[in-house]
């Protein structure tokens, strides 16, 4: 793996940082397996529909519950549907709701941070202890309460996500700023007059990043395992679709006839969520205590 | 037949770290300490002074090691011991004092408790001899004390505790590794006393580490001085302050201001380039690439440590030349500043003139408070300060930890807006807040700070940390702007390639320099230092005060320099104001500042500084008790809880009146002029005794 890295060496300044960070987070086994195996995932949910032999609602009742084979590696469903092939369209749809809501909770929680935190007093009060409500609440709760009373879509899904998880990325980037924002450089940034948004984004937000990446990839985990459990209460992604919970969900009933339907979403869901924490971990391995 | 050694250390190497990593911090020493004897260690930072300190006691982290030599505490092999015996020496005869007493503490345990741990578990008398321990170390109150844990005490007294505990198993060698170093010089003085006076009594034998030449003059008997882990000298204290004899010693004698030393007419000679690296060490003598007097076989060939008549040591190829005066190994001064501009004088226009500035800082009621209906109580940092710098000028303020002296600069900048008083800048009335101030103005005041580490932003590189105020505050042009970069890196004495480095490329020393070039970038008149040189090693901090007397007259600045160093101070200003609990105890022109009549403030700081001479006589006025809670300020003149001229209830009533000589210093106190100045004699003034002001170029 660090062979063509190695072999890039000529760029230099920030490219040359970049590799060097790559090659030490792929130096630890643990780390560059769970990486690998999130990038071969966002590479299914990027090619699904080629990698897919059938469609993710094709039916075929004369091959209903087959168990897997080397034509059908994760086997067929009650109802005839290609479980490798549902699973493989569904990935699509976990990384464009965990991702993108992760993305939004990420954005919306380190502008949030950052001004709350800068400014202090009654708006951090405010803000935090706002946050604080919203902690208090189980995120699974939370998310069927909302999802409840607005009712379940994919773009509500996404915004739940957002919202359950914003306050824990605000934290994170508070305890990082509450000590930076104290720094003599950062004084040094006012008595040049410098506006509110340069201070928080060229001279505060750099210290936040670290931190910052580490919990992103780690709500992303949560963000799975919250969209495949939505899907598993019927609050998410709505039937027929190829949704890894709402598979779980479909394929309980019949889990004595076609247990194969229920395990391997189940383990796909698994491995996912496992990588991404394996490779949260190496990058704060890498990232924050200087790997 | 003589007793063995207190500790006596042959051929000693430590190393860090592991096969390619391996770093030799320490090579070949050779020390031995006898019973009774005081010894200085000192070195700068990266000397190798505090491994050796832990390697004296064989208690090195996991990381070092011992690699070669011997090491016998009275007599015994350390280094054949087994862990169960060193564990006994280090309860019984050999005791550490660290330099952080916080650190060393534990938080949960009760004083009383930790100081225990050094006896007996079966001693029935141990709390009697705890109290006992607590009075020899000037703790009265002692039975308090015991049961108080580490952070309800201040500094000063954690470190007499750190003693005390030290002491508790009457050790036969104890270690002070920079005991003092956090701590103001008054409490310095009071710890250095206690240690000289109650341990010599003991006949315990003492390895004193500090960077700081003044303390180990006032304390030690001899001295060894330590550079990139070899030592390059050893000698009784009085030979090495008269008559250095290594190059090295010499610099370190030359970088420290003396006690009445002004720049205007005496610089310091810092010492040129850096300590080398552990893992980049020179072939022949580890100074040469520093030294003035090196040749080619100094670059070439390591010397020997020799035998000097008897009581001394050194390592040095020249020292010969140097001991008969054929050679000065002294270093080469900076150039001679240009034609200098005479400063104004001191009732001309003022740059910058403070008129009652006052800094209160509400502290929240508590629930008592409240139902008791007391009012909300303040904490009053700033009591009324009134400061003028004319052009040209350096106004240096100098106070100890708590006098309010940081909050007085944050207040002028802007940082923290006052709570009264007015400040003004070329005679215009500056907003109180920093987002009130237009950019000319911002141009107009910067300010450099203590923390190097801490100023410039480790995520950016040195260029963009300049760019920025050349662009924004200088208003200098896309086109222009590279150049004035490289001016401005020049200025500051660094080549322009510094421009792409990270901060954590750079020593503490070049740190300190971009700051101080960041600041200057605008063109400021008026520049604040608080504590910018406090952090750097000696040989460091003259090369940075000399710049900035060199910058002073090429960029027509005034300067606000904040400092606990009254000699750093004396050495960089015109003008000197003290203060104490926020509130202004006198304030002299800085030709007179060491001539009575004193605030007896000024009197207790003057005898409390470390001279670079141990013969020097100074008198020994020591402040007792602690620092008053700016809580609860005390009325009347603040500093009558401590002083030793207390007159009586008009000090605790009545605030004291403005006193000024005709030489315009002017004292802040009850008792006249004329009966001060009978009773208090001028500072000491220790000239360096290889050549007078005179024979400077």
């Amino acid at each position: 793996m660090t062979a063509p890295l190695a072999s890039v060496r000529g760029a230099r300044g920030r490219g040359v940082r970049r590799l060097r960070f790559l090659r030490t987070l792929y130096s630890r086994r643990s780390a560059a397996f769970g990486t690998s195996v999130v990038l071969l995932f966002l590479l299914v949910a990027l090619a699904g529909p080629l990698l897919a032999p059938y469609g993710a609602n094709e039916q075929d009742f004369s091959e209903a519950r087959r168990p897997p084979s080397l034509e059908r590696p994760f086997g067929s469903d009650h109802l005839g549907r290609d479980v490798f092939s549902r699973v493989v369209l569904g990935t699509r749809d976990i990384f464009m709701l965990a991702g993108f809501g992760t993305l939004l909770a990420v954005f919306v929680g380190t502008v949030v941070g950052l001004f709350a935190t800068y400014l202090g007093g009654l708006v951090e009060e405010i803000a935090f202890r706002l946050f604080d409500s919203v902690l208090a609440m189980p995120a699974l709760l939370f998310a069927l309460l909302l999802l409840g009373t607005f009712g379940p879509s994919r773009t509500n899904v996404l915004i739940v996500i957002a919202v359950a998880y914003v306050p824990i990325v605000a934290r994170v980037v508070r305890s990082v700023v509450v000590a930076v924002k104290t720094r003599e450089y950062v004084a040094a940034a006012r008595m040049q007059g410098e506006s509110l948004g340069y201070i928080l984004f060229r001279e505060i937000l750099p210290a936040v990043l670290p931190a910052l990446a580490v919990e992103s990839a780690l709500r992303f985990s949560y963000a799975i395992f919250l969209v495949a459990s939505l899907g598993f209460l019927g609050a998410g992604v709505q039937p027929p679709n190829p949704d890894w919970g709402l598979m779980i969900s479909e394929a309980r009933t019949f889990v004595g006839l076609t247990p194969w339907a229920l395990y391997f979403p189940a383990a796909v869901i698994s491995l996912l969520v496992v990588s991404v924490n394996l490779m949260a971990d190496g990058l704060k391995t890498v990232l924050q205590e200087g790997g | 037949m003589t007793a063995a050694p207190a500790l006596k250390i042959a051929g000693l190497s430590v190393s860090y770290g592991n096969g390619s990593g391996q770093r030799t911090v320490l090579r070949d020493i050779d020390l031995t300490i006898e019973t009774g004897q005081f010894y200085g260690l000192v070195g700068e930072s990266g000397s190798g002074k505090s491994t050796l300190a832990l390697a004296a006691m064989r208690y090195l982290g996991a990381d070092g090691r011992i690699t070669g030599g011997s090491i016998e505490l009275g007599g015994v092999n350390l280094l054949a011991m087994s862990d169960p015996e060193l564990r006994r020496t280090w309860r019984e005869a050999v005791k550490l004092v660290p330099q952080d007493p916080l650190a060393s503490l534990n938080p949960r345990l009760r004083i009383g408790q930790q100081i225990a741990e050094g006896f007996d578990r079966r001693d029935a008398r141990s709390e009697e001899r705890v109290l006992e321990l607590l009075a020899s170390v000037g703790l009265a109150d002692g039975l308090r004390v015991a049961r108080s844990f580490p952070h309800q005490l201040s500094g000063g007294m954690q470190q007499r505790v750190m003693i005390a505990a030290a002491l508790a198993g009457s050790p036969e060698l104890l270690i002070l590794d920079e005991p003092t170093t956090n701590l103001d010089v008054t409490t310095e003085a009071t710890i250095l006393d206690l240690v000289r006076d109650l341990v010599r009594a003991r006949d315990t034998a003492v390895l004193y580490v500090s960077h700081s030449l003044g303390v180990i003059a006032r304390l030690c008997d001899r001295v060894a001085v330590l550079y990139a882990g070899e030592l390059v000298e050893d000698a009784p204290v009085s030979d090495i302050y008269q008559r250095p004899l290594h190059p090295y010693t010499r610099g370190l004698l030359d970088s420290v201001p003396r006690l009445g030393q002004n720049r205007r007419d005496d610089l310091l000679r810092p010492i040129v380039g850096q300590i080398p690296q552990a893992n980049s060490l020179p072939d022949g003598c580890v100074f040469a690439p520093r030294c003035p007097v090196a040749t080619e076989l100094t670059r070439e060939q390591r010397p020997p440590l020799e035998e000097v008549g008897g009581s001394r040591r050194v390592r040095c190829h020249r020292w010969r030349e140097i001991a008969d005066g054929r050679l000065n190994p002294r270093q080469q001064g900076t150039a001679a500043a240009p034609a200098e501009q005479q400063p104004a004088s001191a009732r001309d226009e003022h740059v910058l003139t403070v008129t009652g500035l006052e800094k209160r800082y509400p502290l929240r009621r508590s629930l008592g408070d409240l139902l008791a209906g007391r009012s909300r109580r303040q904490v009053h940092a700033v009591a009324g300060v009134d400061l003028a710098i004319g052009r040209l000028r350096t106004l240096g303020l100098v106070g100890e930890s708590g006098s309010g002296k940081s909050t007085v600069a944050r207040c002028v900048i802007g940082l923290t807006p006052p709570s009264a008083g007015e400040v003004t800048l070329l005679d215009v009335p500056l907003a109180r807040q920093l987002s009130a101030r237009d950019r000319p103005v911002l141009r107009r005041l910067q300010m450099v700070f203590q923390n190097a580490d801490e100023a410039l932003n480790p995520y950016l590189t040195v260029g963009r940390s300049l760019r920025r105020p050349l662009a924004r505050l200088a208003g200098v042009s896309p086109a222009e702007i590279d150049a004035r970069l490289a001016q401005l890196l020049q200025a500051v004495r660094l080549s322009p390639d510094y421009a792409e480095r990270y901060p954590h490329e750079l020593s503490g020393g070049e740190k300190q320099r971009i700051a101080i070039a960041r600041a200057f970038a605008a063109s400021p008149d008026l520049l604040l230092f608080d504590e910018s040189v406090s952090g750097l090693d000696v040989s460091v901090q003259a090369a940075v005060l000399n710049l900035l007397g060199q910058l002073q007259q090429e960029r027509a600045t005034a300067y606000l320099f904040i400092s606990h160093d009254l000699a750093v101070v004396s050495y960089l200003a015109d003008d000197i104001a003290v203060v104490y609990l926020g509130q202004l105890m006198e304030t002299a022109p800085a030709s007179v500042v060491l001539q009575p009549p004193f605030h007896p403030y000024t009197e207790a700081l003057l005898s409390a500084l470390p001279l670079l001479d141990p013969q020097a006589k100074q008198d020994r006025i020591r402040l007792d008790g602690e620092l008053p809670s700016p809580v609860d300020r005390p009325g009347g003149c603040p500093f009558h809880t401590r002083c030793p001229r207390f007159l009586g209830d008009i000090c605790v009533s009545e605030e004291p009146p403005w006193r000024e000589t005709s030489e315009g210093k002017r004292i802040y106190c009850h008792i006249p002029l004329d009966e001060l100045e009978a009773t208090q004699s001028p500072a000491t003034l220790p000239a360096a005794p290889w050549e007078g002001p005179e024979a400077n170029d």
